[in-house]
């Protein structure tokens, strides 16, 4: 088959893939999000390569087009770094390919080319193509224009490579760190100054037309670089054996004496300890303590007001709430089946998980204690907040699950954040009175009385909510009952 | 006693089950066989509420099953991949379902050294969470953990696919020690017409989710499966 033909044969299969993926609703969904995405990107580019030159020209009127230059190399390191963070080597079903008469080189180039369609890249043109209009307009030289476009377009386009290549060799990502590394103490100690580098660097596209061809080459070899590195890595023992890590076993007898729920949580804990994706939601748990310093140092002016204090009070001590109770219970997806047919009441079940939530959030809330070095009244809209999540959010959270039906698949750490759920619309309603209630609950207490008077009423509707916990727990459980078929199909793997 | 009374299942007007009367007294070995498609596992997943069916429903030990959860004291099933947890060592997983049935840890000790020919020394002591067994291995522990307490209903689908020879012939030996000894109601699902006959006192024939025979076994019965199965044709209306 002709390697033209074959990149068609592979397209086709990536367009049946996306169109009769199980999910397709909620792909769609996403595309439609990133779309709009990309389109606000977009307007954004078309805005900044149009004024770009303005500004520059009411920064630096001596030299308009060399501030540009020198400032380049901000907006590069950026685009690596957004790059490293979310673009991905494109994932070619290569398992079934493997064994076929194709050659591996041209699986490769297929990955590759459609790393080269991400939006990462193409968006870029929005940037270009007015910027070279207005440059073009501008008392330049016109050739020099063109090379200078050209060749930073390729430098763009070659970070394209050098993340792909970086994303998966450490020794990559190690010299290109380590080349960060050095730049960033150079201009610490002052040894040499990247703007003058930067202002040199890409000011020679414009004076030099050949450099163009440095570019073209630092392109090549990154593309002839990665592709060499992904063909020595295409073998299935390679990337898709299963590296056994040796097991610990810790008895957490202390958990025994807690009957039914106790065998519940030392599961919980042990699914915690040992599974990537449920290490990353209890460390979002930990981000989200230090999440108030925003609000509470009146670091940003629109954070000042007193019901953003309610909103990080909730926030500072419900980060395990929302992260790790928020996907109760696809966390047992993988085993669903198992846990319905074992002599487990759903009551149980949920007291468990809203213990491990209490416990979490009163855990926060002790680690939050050092906000209280910045007033009582800072620290009031810690427990405040600390009272709600425990008090009704925990059942929100809880009562949200019934409607989750998003299996996660624990042992990857990617797509911690942003999960599909995320459309799910049930659950945002749900998800709304977790933040938005709160804040209305004091404002309508401060409304009454005063600031404090908002905080009492949200710590009383709390300790009602703690209160009537059972009943709460039994009406929750009865949705799930009702829910239990329909998340038993939809945690089925899907193939 | 199971008892199965009009049940059927249908996905978007496709029925994949649609059994009339199907009585299983305790202490039965039932046998399960039909080619893909039959509705084997799908029966299976009825009788632990896993799905819900289109009409009709099964009672277990006159308790139904999708109104009741008390069958689940004395029912136990290995069904697929998802009966097991994949961050547990076997002996935490082991630990929990004996827990969970409220079964003395020196039980499940003593189950195990009777199960060690059936391991075959592949399972215990391995250092190793069950994600990173072998499929056949996995099978083994999820296969082992049913008799955690022994539950008066065992269900095994396609207990025999994925293990090696030797360890089938362990498998079968076991099932048929426990089927001999007449109080455990065991219901096997295969492909493999030797093993399941061999173990079964009684074999039902399953076809797009019908019960085409339903045979007490003797020395004849494997070939009359045989024969059974060899004349199959493809049916057009499929497809």
């Amino acid at each position: 088959m002709s390697p033209i033909k074959l990149l068609a044969q592979f397209f086709h299969l990536e367009r049946k893939d996306f169109l009769r993926s199980p999910s397709f609703d909620t792909s769609l969904v996403i595309l439609i999000l990133m779309g709009l995405g990309a389109l606000y990107f977009a307007v954004v580019f078309v805005g900044l390569g149009i004024g770009i030159y303005f500004i520059a020209e009411e920064v630096a009127p001596q030299n308009p087009f060399g501030w540009i230059n020198q400032g380049i190399w901000v907006f590069w390191l950026a685009d690596l770094i957004f790059r490293y963070m979310g673009q991905k080597m494109p994932i070619t079903k290569i398992k079934p390919l493997l064994s076929m008469p194709i050659s591996k080189s041209n699986i490769v180039v297929f990955s590759m080319l459609k790393s080269v369609v991400s939006p990462f890249n193409w968006l870029y043109l929005f940037l270009w193509i007015p910027l070279y209009v207005v440059l073009l307009q501008q008392d330049l030289d016109p050739v020099g224009v063109t090379t200078w476009i050209l060749g930073v377009s390729v430098l763009f386009l070659a970070n394209n490579f050098l993340n792909l290549w970086a994303n998966n060799s450490p020794w990559v990502f190690g010299i290109a760190f380590g080349a960060l590394v050095i730049a960033g103490a150079g201009k610490y100690f002052e040894l040499f100054d990247l703007k003058a580098v930067s202002g040199g660097l890409f000011e020679a596209f414009y004076q030099t037309p050949a450099t163009l061809l440095a570019a073209v080459a630092w392109l090549a070899f990154l593309v002839w670089g990665s592709h060499r590195f992904f063909l020595a890595g295409m073998f299935l023992d390679d990337r898709f054996s299963v590296k056994a890590e040796v097991a610990r076993t810790t008895k957490m007898a202390w958990l025994d004496s807690m009957g039914r729920m106790g065998i519940f949580l030392k599961n919980d804990l042990r699914l915690i300890a040992r599974n990537k994706r449920a290490k990353m939601a209890v460390l979002t748990g930990v981000f989200f303590l230090f999440y108030g310093l925003l609000f509470f140092t009146n670091a940003i002016e629109v954070y000042q007001g007193a019901y953003w204090k309610v909103f990080a009070g909730i926030f500072v001590t419900g980060g395990f709430l929302f992260s790790f109770g928020g996907f109760v219970p696809s966390w047992d997806s993988s085993y669903y089946p198992l846990m319905m047919t074992q002599k487990i009441t759903y009551a149980d079940y949920l007291k468990a998980k809203w213990w491990l939530i209490v416990w979490a959030t009163l855990a926060s809330t002790v680690l939050a204690s050092f906000y209280a070095l910045m007033g009582w009244e800072v620290y009031l809209a810690v427990l405040a907040g600390a009272a709600y999540n425990v008090g009704i959010n925990a059942h929100l959270v809880l009562l949200g699950g019934a409607f989750v039906k998003t299996p996660i698949d624990l042992t990857s750490a990617k797509k911690a954040f942003g999960d599909k759920q995320a459309v799910n619309l049930k659950t945002m309603l749900i998800a709304l009175p977790k933040i938005a209630l709160p804040m209305g609950i004091y404002a309508l207490g401060q409304w009454i009385w005063d600031a404090q008077g908002g905080y009492l009423l949200l710590i009383g509707l709390s300790l009602l909510g703690f209160g009537l916990r059972n009943p709460v727990l039994g009406w929750i459980e009865r949705i799930y009952k009702k829910e239990k078929y329909d998340t038993i199909q939809a945690y089925k793997p899907k193939s | 006693m199971i008892h199965i009374e009009q049940l059927s299942k249908s996905y978007s007007g496709t029925t994949v089950l649609d059994i009339e009367t199907l009585q299983i007294p305790s202490g039965t070995a039932l046998g399960l066989v039909g080619n893909n498609g039959a509705g084997k596992t799908t029966l299976f997943s009825c009788l632990l509420d896993l799905i819900k069916p289109t009409q009709g429903h099964i009672t277990n030990r006159d308790l139904r099953v999708d109104q009741s959860e008390a069958w689940k004291d004395f029912t136990s099933a290995f069904i697929d991949e998802s009966f097991l947890i994949g961050y547990l060592t076997p002996e935490e997983y082991f630990s929990l379902i004996a827990s969970l049935r409220t079964v003395p840890q020196s039980e499940v000790d003593t189950l195990m050294e009777e199960l060690a020919p059936f391991f075959n020394g592949e399972v215990l002591g391995q250092k190793k969470y069950l994600r990173d067994f072998s499929k056949g291995n996995q099978k083994k522990v999820g296969i082992a953990a049913t008799l955690i307490g022994k539950p008066s209903v065992v269900v095994l689908d396609e207990p025999f696919a994925n293990l090696d020879p030797t360890t089938q012939f362990r498998l079968k030996d076991l099932l048929k020690k426990i089927a001999s000894q007449g109080d455990t109601t065991l219901l096997v699902s295969s492909h493999d017409l030797n093993h399941v006959t061999e173990v079964c006192k009684r074999i039902v024939v399953l076809s797009k989710g019908k019960v085409i025979q339903d045979l007490e076994t003797n020395p004849s019965t494997l070939a009359a499966l045989e024969t059974y199965f060899a004349q199959q044709v493809p049916d057009a209306s499929i497809g």
